[in-house]
Formats: structure tokens, sequence, C-alpha cells
């Protein structure tokens, strides 16, 4: 079972006190935009089979959005951090990289 | 290829069963192929099979990165049905369902198919409603459902409890010519043939790499070396997105976890397949007597082939108020697969940004079913370039809209 620590409360619980909700960092395209910008923003996902940076929510807990560092071919999390945030933060990034050497960084 | 025949039994039996040959061969791979399937589940094999059945292309290699049937061929809950709400979901589905019926005298392969009928439970009044919407659609779409009260469910499954402490049975939806199959015999049946038509099925051989110059595929790079192709066909189902990132592009495609698990051989106490989707679950008996048993997927990406331990927990609890008498069964196995949802929970068929590649997946959590109306569809498509079976489930339909909504359609268990 999966364990997660909201960077917003401090409790670290299972995952049935969370809950799932997608790819994070994505960035919005609304009206006006390119029906191929539109497309990727609502459907194209890179679902990678290693390094996954994703949003949750502690439903059951304080009730806030955060996003979590985790590896989808180990269940490995790296790290959970704040959603006000459009990238992966340096000091996120430099714990994946301490454990994952190979990984490409994010893009 | 030898025939499998009651007359081979025979001659078996009195030598000692020295004579059976290998069902499949497992050779190097040549050097070129025209077309490539990556993939040697029932899809990839189904493809490959009805490309040279039907088209009569036989130049042709399925690439498997572990063993044949390993993925989720071998790890679904072996249900067969095509009572879909949406016409072209109907159409690829009872394609399947029908192609099954025969499947066995087609392929000389006892695939053990069970059209021994299956009902989806009505629990709640808007379920209700959906399933007689589905059955009408259902009608109009020349498939044999129908709606059937609560007396009757409790006929054809007397272990069922329809009072129910938190929903009662209220009715069901059924189809009698759904049903199950042997899952493993179905890659194993289609492997078979393929091997027969001269196809070589080259399995433990990983992709590493898709090869393409100016927009066009040029082969693949493997781990038993470079393979040229002038079509290539993505089967991978949890591993679609994988294998675009290779290609150069991406789907509209996430990869969960789908687990499912049996409980220890009892006796006959149950002969169809029953889904009960308001407290979500479903359960059938196997012909060894297990009860098999499958829940929901979970919410969030996995590649493990592993699920999370509260999905067993709610599904047997769930199953558990709907049959009282599996409350004291032992859990014998449980096992999970990485399916790969899309947005509107239909398939894609299609072409992509790549010419010469096309993909086939996105079959979630339902893919079992499809398996010969799926190949059957992607064949026509590569050697045509078109099917009547594939034009809806483009990749392009996310772009314009055009979804094959069977996510809030009450017709699909998820």
């Amino acid at each position: 079972m999966l364990s997660l620590t909201c960077p917003c409360c401090g409790i670290t619980a299972e995952e049935t006190e969370f809950a799932p909700g997608g790819e994070a960092h994505l960035k919005r395209f609304g009206p006006g935009s390119s029906d191929e910008d539109f497309e990727s923003y609502l459907f194209a996902r890179k679902n990678p089979k290693g390094v996954h940076f994703e949003r949750w929510r502690h439903a059951y807990g304080c009730g806030k959005w955060f996003l979590a560092a985790r590896d989808t071919n180990t269940l490995e999390v790296f790290a959970t951090y704040k959603a006000q945030t459009s990238e992966p933060p340096a000091d996120v990034i430099a714990k994946i990289k301490a454990k994952r050497p190979d990984w490409e960084g994010y893009k | 290829m030898k025939r499998y025949s009651i007359f081979a039994v025979a001659r078996e039996a009195l030598r000692y069963h020295s004579g059976w040959e290998r069902a499949w061969r497992s050779p190097e791979p040549k050097k070129r192929y025209k077309v490539i399937v990556v993939g040697a589940g029932g899809h990839g094999l189904a493809t490959a099979y009805y490309l040279g059945k039907v088209h009569g292309i036989t130049d042709v290699a399925v690439i498997e990165k572990g063993w044949l049937g390993g993925g989720n061929t071998g790890r679904n809950t072996t249900i067969i049905r095509s009572n879909y709400l949406q016409d072209p979901s109907a159409a690829i589905y009872e394609k399947a369902r029908s192609l099954y019926e025969d499947l066995s005298q087609d392929l000389n392969y006892n695939v053990m198919f069970s059209p021994r009928g299956l009902l989806m439970l009505g629990q709640t009044e808007h379920e209700v409603r959906g399933y007689k919407r589905t059955v009408h659609a259902n009608r109009l779409q020349g498939i044999d459902t129908e709606w059937i009260g609560p007396e009757q469910v409790k006929e054809l499954v007397p272990i069922i409890n329809i009072d129910g402490p938190r929903y009662p049975v209220l009715g069901a939806l059924l189809q009698k010519r759904g049903g199950t199959a042997r899952h493993d015999a179905v890659a194993w049946g289609y492997a078979r043939a393929c091997s027969a038509m001269g196809m070589d099925i080259i399995q433990k051989c990983e992709v590493t790499g898709v090869r393409t110059e100016g927009g066009k595929v040029q082969g693949i790079s493997t781990t038993k070396g470079e393979i040229d192709c002038e079509q290539l066909a993505i089967v991978v189902a949890g591993h679609s997105s994988v294998m675009a990132e290779m290609a150069g592009f991406r789907l509209p495609i996430e990869s969960v976890a789908l687990q499912a698990w049996v409980s220890e051989p009892i006796k006959p106490c149950m002969d169809v397949v029953v889904m009960a989707n308001t407290v979500h679950g479903y359960m059938s008996q196997s012909d060894k007597g297990e009860m098999v048993i499958g829940g929901g997927t979970d919410g969030f990406n996995n590649y493990t082939q592993r699920g999370s331990w509260h999905h067993v927990e709610e599904t047997t609890r769930a199953l558990v108020e709907t049959f009282p008498i599996i409350s004291r069964l032992k859990m014998l196995r449980q096992w999970g697969g990485i399916v790969d949802m899309t947005g509107d929970r239909s398939p894609i068929l299609s072409k992509t940004p790549v010419e010469g590649i096309f993909v086939n997946c996105g079959w979630g959590t339902g893919g079992f079913k499809a398996i010969p109306g799926s190949g059957f569809a992607m064949a026509e498509l590569i050697a045509r370039g078109h099917s009547p079976l594939t034009d809806e489930f483009g990749l392009d339909r996310f772009r314009e809209g055009r979804f094959i909504d069977e996510s809030v359609a009450a017709g699909v268990a998820h």
C-alpha cells in the first residue's frame, strides 16, 4: 500500500486517505488556443514507466491538493510538495536524481 | 501442423503420447518482415491471425518481451459480452462475441467458449433505467439482450441474495449468449494457428526503440537485434504510452492496475456470470470450481502489475453482501494487470502520426471479450488502410470531440 505525506498538514497516511488527481504541471489551454494544444491539455498524457509527477488531494484529512513525485514502476515516492508551483522545485529534482541517476530530468 | 482431433487423441493414447508436436515454433527473428506486431497477447496474435487468414499477409512477426499471453490475456476474468450502449462499441464487441462462437472450430483449438449467460444487476433506479435503455439500444443493434425481474434473477442464480442489506436486486440485464472462455487457450490457439501459417512468434524479445525516417516507420530495435518492417502494429495494452514515446507521439492513455482473484474451488453453484456494478464486483465460477472475482481499478498511474489491497476488501465485501454463501471461502490467488484507460473508456484502433504505425490499445478493463473482433478489425485496418469497425475508434476523435462514451453509459463495469 502506498503511503504519502501531505506537505500541507504534515500527516503521513495510507493511500485510502488520499484521492489521486492525475498528471501534475499541466499547462492549461482554454478558448482561443489551437485544437492541438487543447487536445493535448485535455487528453494526451505522459504516462511514463518511471518518474511521474502527479496531483493528490488529502481527501480525508486537511482537504488540500498537493503534488507528488513517484516512480510508477516501483511505487516509490521520492517527495511530496505544495501545488503552488508550475514545475517541480529543485530540491525535489535533486532527490529524484540521487535515487535515479539515469533519469533524463523533467520535460 | 498436425490437426487436433479425437483420432489424434486415440492415436497418441496408443503410443504413450510421444507424437504431440510443439504448438508453435520459437524462431530467431529475420532481418525484415512486412508487418511486425508488438505484443503477443490475445489482441496482437488475433491481429496477426486475421492478417494471414483474411488478407493473405503471412510475412508477419509477433514480438513479445515476456511470454506469450503473459500480460492481461492471462490476468483477466475471462468474461465475454457485447451489451454495450453505443453503436460503434456494440458493433466491434458483437463481432468479437460472434467470432468466439466458433473460434474453437476455426482455430482447431478448444478455447472452451461457454455462452452460459451473463447478468448485470440493476440495484438502483438509475441503474435500472440505464440498463433498460441499453436493452432497447441492443435491440436496434441486433444484439440479443433482455431485461428480467428479480424473481427470474433468483431463479437463474439461486445463491444470490436479492433483498440485499444495502441495495436490493431490482432486476437484471441478461445476455444469454454472453459467458466465458479459457483465456490462455485463446492466446495459445491463435499462436498455434499463426505459427502454422508461417508467422514468427518471438518471445523474450523486448522492443527498445522504434526507427522512423521522414515520418515513416523503418523498423524496430530489440534485445534480439534490429528488425525492419513496412508496417508496425503496437498492441501492448498497459505499455502503449511507453511504445508511443519511442515512436515520438503521445496517446490519451493512462495506465492503472486492475486486480482479480479466485477462491478455493467448490462444487458447481453458479452457472452464469453476475456483474453487480453498483456495489462494484463481478463473479463467475470457473470450470475448476473457483469463484473468479474482479472489482475496480486503482486511481493512480501504475506499472507494477499489483494493485492496492483496499480494492480487494471493497469488492469482496460487496460480493459477500450479494452472495452470502461465499463469506467463508478462502481466497486462493490474487493478481494484477496494467490496463490502458482512455478518457471515454473506449478503445483506440487507429493510424498514428507516423506513417506505417498503427495502434490498438485503450481496451482498458474489458479487452479479453474483444480479442477476436479487435484482431479482425485491426487486420483490416492494416491491410486495407480502413475498416468499418475501426472508423469511429480513431485517435482523432479526441481532438474532434466524437467520444464513444461508455464511461457514463452504464453498460460497463468501470
